[in-house]
């Protein structure tokens, strides 16, 4: 071969040149674990579901967040989402709205007739699930879906339990619970309504594998209140299920409610409803020591509804209520003061806390109960090999969301138990912290506020309060999701490589390091806005 | 600036891609058949800001001219690292000048080009600070002026890196180099020295100079497609970290360029005939020390003892920056 004058050799690509021997430490992809995903109790990844509804495919997202909850339109109203109270984006403007487009989905899906797919396997096993509540039926949805035979069992005339009977209309719409319901019943459930288990080993004799037990904790605590014979004193569990029955209570017009819970202030919104003049909360406490969710106190109080803090109940009586101011002590105890003041109360609820009938598992030698609550095991299990138990009955936060969660969680358990295997535990990934983010790529782009019923028009009824979203402001909260600790797609490593020692592997395929070239220079990781990229050493 | 802003996509025009927008509006660099013009086996430094700018912008170049176009290389790091004989990194039509002559090489192309009917082929004129701000620089002027065909595109990474950091014209003042180094009473470059060429490109009014940093893709590609569609003389100046030369961290090669702009120490516009016609507003504003702290060369302003009067200094010039091209009227999200 020829060569022009003073070429020696051929001429090459630089490709022949790994660049990549220079690397002492080398970027690999990771999927950590979102902070929305690892507050949630419900196990839901919201993540997932969001990064779907960011280009529209809403029943993509609702079937993804479905997985975990079967009740996004409830979950999406009442839910005090501990998801938005972790988000990372609070520490960049404001949490994103996950709460507002997991309702926006619920009620998409309600609209769109969209319906659970069938299971797909029958394994003959049947399990009886005790309590219609947020917990029975998460716990029978997912027994469900994993081919069991269920029948879930209710004392009360409707199932939902406290979702019907304790949270009152205007936070949750009737015909959502009611749509929400349904469509797990479609799954082929056996529902048995007006039907109460008074003694659950007979029950589990009719020929069930399990049982689980999920009753709820319905009972008012009954506290001490000197009270004189014609005091009209009524606890508010009772009140708000009364009312859910379209039986409410005559409360007259001054209203007291005693107690700092959510319940509390869903009596005192409800009785505002009932045509009280005055509904005032008497807790002993400070507001930052309540455990009423802020939001909801803030609705109370626009709606009117007045608090006296550091105050207890000392003697009620007809038409008036003595009341003794209290100071906090150092631990934060309330302490009484001997100063006390007079209140004009046509009734008192009592709002001070639930406890569960557990009649039904009197007897059952080797289940334990401690303060009240069923202990038991990681797996949801009682100390009687076949009853589980979870929700209100076990010591928990008392929320829909907990209970969805252990639904859920006990199902699993459920379903290793009668296959005879154990419980696998998903492993989590580690938690993507906010200081791994890098967001200047994040567009600047505040909370989309869910329109609220202005307070005038709320006190005169039981309309929703909280409005959803339409599809397009969905979308853009979706999008404010900046997707901590997983790859998005954002193309950053790709572009920002100077080796071209990112491979782009094509849309929902991610990317891929070429280490034959990649020198190990980190801006990918530096540049990466949702902090999936990690440095590691180089392997010898 | 140059690139309309995407309102909102999650990550708007920031990130290089977005998979939430229509295929037409993504970046060149997102696209997983990007040009690549220079691949990967170079043998330039770690994090090099060069690198990924001549990428950027060939790249954005071959997009905007479907391929058809011829790229003239002055002698420097970009040279060097990409071709040591006999291989090459280059997937472009790439000619090697002399240090000084790549403006005049470029315009012979353009004029060779133009003899054999072969006018839809594009020019371009690359190479570093040195060989645009001191050596090539009456090349460069006299292309200006002339009004030739031609692209001229200078990575400006503020030095003589690829021979041991020496200053050039471009080194900006109170920065370590080889030949300025930090002792003495005014320790680093000297203060009213060196040249802001993208305005004496703009005193020459041809018809586009504009300037651009690697922090910011979706901004320089606009500008390298504007350049493209239109004839005669253009200038894109573009701000590019060097890790070796400013004593910084390979991965903050994007983070000091972004910082840069953001401090307004390198001002990011357009001008067309001599005047500015838009600029690239800062985003979220910080004081020029966030920008110096992360580079070593800088690193005698903040010890043994603090000097507050230096980076007084250095500031007041961000300042004057912000107040001549107004980067902070017009806030954009």
């Amino acid at each position: 071969m020829t060569k022009p004058f003073a070429i020696t050799l051929d001429v090459g690509s630089s490709l022949a040149n790994h660049t990549g021997a220079w690397r002492q430490e080398r970027p690999v992809y990771v999927d950590l674990t979102p902070p929305c995903a690892h507050a949630c109790p419900a196990m839901e990844d919201p993540q997932k579901w969001l990064y779907a509804a960011e280009d529209g495919s809403y029943e993509q997202a609702w079937r993804t967040l479905t997985e975990a909850n079967p009740f996004p339109a409830i979950m999406g109203r009442v839910c005090y989402h501990p998801c938005e109270t972790a988000c990372n984006r609070s520490f960049l403007d404001e949490a994103v709205g996950i709460n507002a487009v997991e309702r926006f989905l619920g009620d998409h899906a309600i609209e769109q007739g969209w319906t659970f797919a069938a299971p797909t396997v029958t394994t003959g096993r049947r399990v009886l699930v005790v309590g219609a509540g947020p917990t029975g039926l998460s716990a029978a949805y997912q027994l469900r879906k994993l081919g069991h035979e269920v029948t879930v069992r209710d004392s009360s005339p409707k199932p939902g339990g406290m979702m019907r009977y304790g949270i009152p209309a205007y936070r949750l719409p009737r015909d959502v619970l009611d749509a929400e319901i349904a469509r797990i019943l479609d799954l082929g459930i056996t529902l048995e309504l007006g039907r109460r288990v008074d003694d659950v080993l007979g029950a589990m004799a009719e020929g069930f594998d399990a049982v689980f037990l999920a009753v709820g904790a319905q009972l008012g605590k009954r506290a001490y209140v000197p009270a004189g014979e014609a005091a009209r004193i009524v606890d508010a569990v009772s009140m708000l299920h009364d009312v859910a029955q379209g039986e409410p209570p005559l409360l007259g017009r001054r209203v007291v409610v005693y107690g700092g819970g959510n319940t509390a202030v869903d009596a005192a919104r409800t009785a505002k409803r009932l045509g009280a003049t005055d509904a005032v909360i008497v807790y002993r406490r400070t507001r930052d020591r309540m455990p009423a969710h802020d939001s909801e106190m803030a609705e109370a109080l626009e709606e009117g509804v007045v608090v006296k803090w550091l105050s207890t109940v000392a003697h009620a009586d007809a038409g008036h209520l003595r009341v003794e101011r209290m100071e906090l002590d150092e631990t934060g105890f309330p302490q009484p003061t001997g100063e006390f003041e007079d209140l004009e109360a046509d009734s008192l609820v009592l709002a001070l806390g639930q406890e569960s009938d557990l009649s039904l598992v009197e007897g059952v030698s080797d289940l334990a109960l401690t303060d009240g609550s069923v202990q038991v095991d990681s797996s949801f299990m009682t100390g009687h090999p076949g009853i589980f138990a979870g929700g209100d009955v076990v010591p928990a936060q008392r929320t829909v969301t907990v209970g969805v969660g252990h639904g859920a969680r006990a199902a699993r358990a459920i379903d290793a138990w009668l296959r005879q295997t154990a419980v696998v535990e998903p492993v989590g990934a580690p938690l993507a912290e906010y200081s791994t983010l890098n967001t200047w790529y994040y567009s600047d782009a505040p909370h989309a506020v869910r329109p609220r019923l202005e307070a005038a028009r709320r006190t005169s009824g039981f309309e929703e309060v909280v409005r959803g979203l339409d599809a397009e402001t969905a979308a853009y909260e979706a999008r404010r999701c900046m997707s901590c600790g997983n790859c998005f797609e954002c193309d950053n490593c790709y572009g920002v490589c100077p080796d071209n020692a990112v491979i782009k592997l094509g849309p929902g395929m991610r990317f891929e390091i070429d280490y034959d070239y990649c020198k190990g220079c980190g801006i990918c990781v530096a540049e990466c806005p949702s902090g999936s990229i990690l440095m590691i050493p180089e392997p010898r | 600036m140059s690139a309309t802003p995407v309102k909102f996509y999650q990550v708007g025009s920031f990130a290089v891609g977005n998979r939430l927008l229509d295929p037409e509006l993504r970046s060149a660099q997102s696209e997983q058949d990007r040009a690549n013009s220079l691949t990967s086996g170079h043998r330039a430094c770690q994090g090099c800001g060069e690198a990924l700018g001549a990428r950027y912008v060939l790249d954005a170049a071959m997009r905007a001219s479907g391929g058809r176009m011829v790229t003239v290389n002055a002698t420097g790091c970009l040279e060097v690292f990409s071709t040591p004989f006999p291989e090459t990194s280059w997937r472009v039509a790439w000619l090697h000048s002399l240090f000084g002559n790549a403006p005049a090489v470029a315009t012979g192309v353009a004029a060779g080009l133009r003899a054999t009917g072969k006018q839809d082929v594009r020019v371009v004129a690359q190479g570093g600070d040195g060989a645009t701000v001191d050596i090539g620089f009456a090349c460069l002027s006299g292309m200006f002026e002339r009004n030739d065909d031609v692209l001229a595109v200078c990575y400006d990474n503020g030095g003589y890196m690829n021979t041991g950091v020496q200053r050039s014209g471009a080194t900006p003042p109170a920065a370590r180099t080889m030949t300025t180094q930090a002792v003495g009473e005014h320790p680093g470059n000297a203060f009213g020295q060196g040249k802001d060429v993208p305005r004496i490109a703009m005193a020459h009014e041809i018809p586009y100079v504009a300037t651009a940093t690697v922090a910011d893709l979706r901004d320089l590609e606009a500008k390298v497609e504007k350049a493209m569609g239109m004839h005669g003389a253009r200038y894109l100046h573009v701000l590019v970290p060097c890790p070796l030369g400013w004593g910084s961290a390979a991965k903050d090669t994007v983070r000091i360029a972004r910082l840069a702009t953001e401090s307004g120490y390198f001002p990011v516009f357009e001008a067309e005939r001599g005047e500015v016609t838009s600029v690239r507003p800062i985003r979220h504003q910080v004081p020029v020390e966030e920008y110096l702290a992360l580079q070593n060369r800088y690193a005698h302003l903040f010890s043994p003892v603090r000097r507050d009067d230096v980076i007084d200094r250095l500031q007041a010039m961000a300042d004057r920056n912000i107040a001549r091209y107004g980067l902070l009227e017009e806030a954009h999200s």
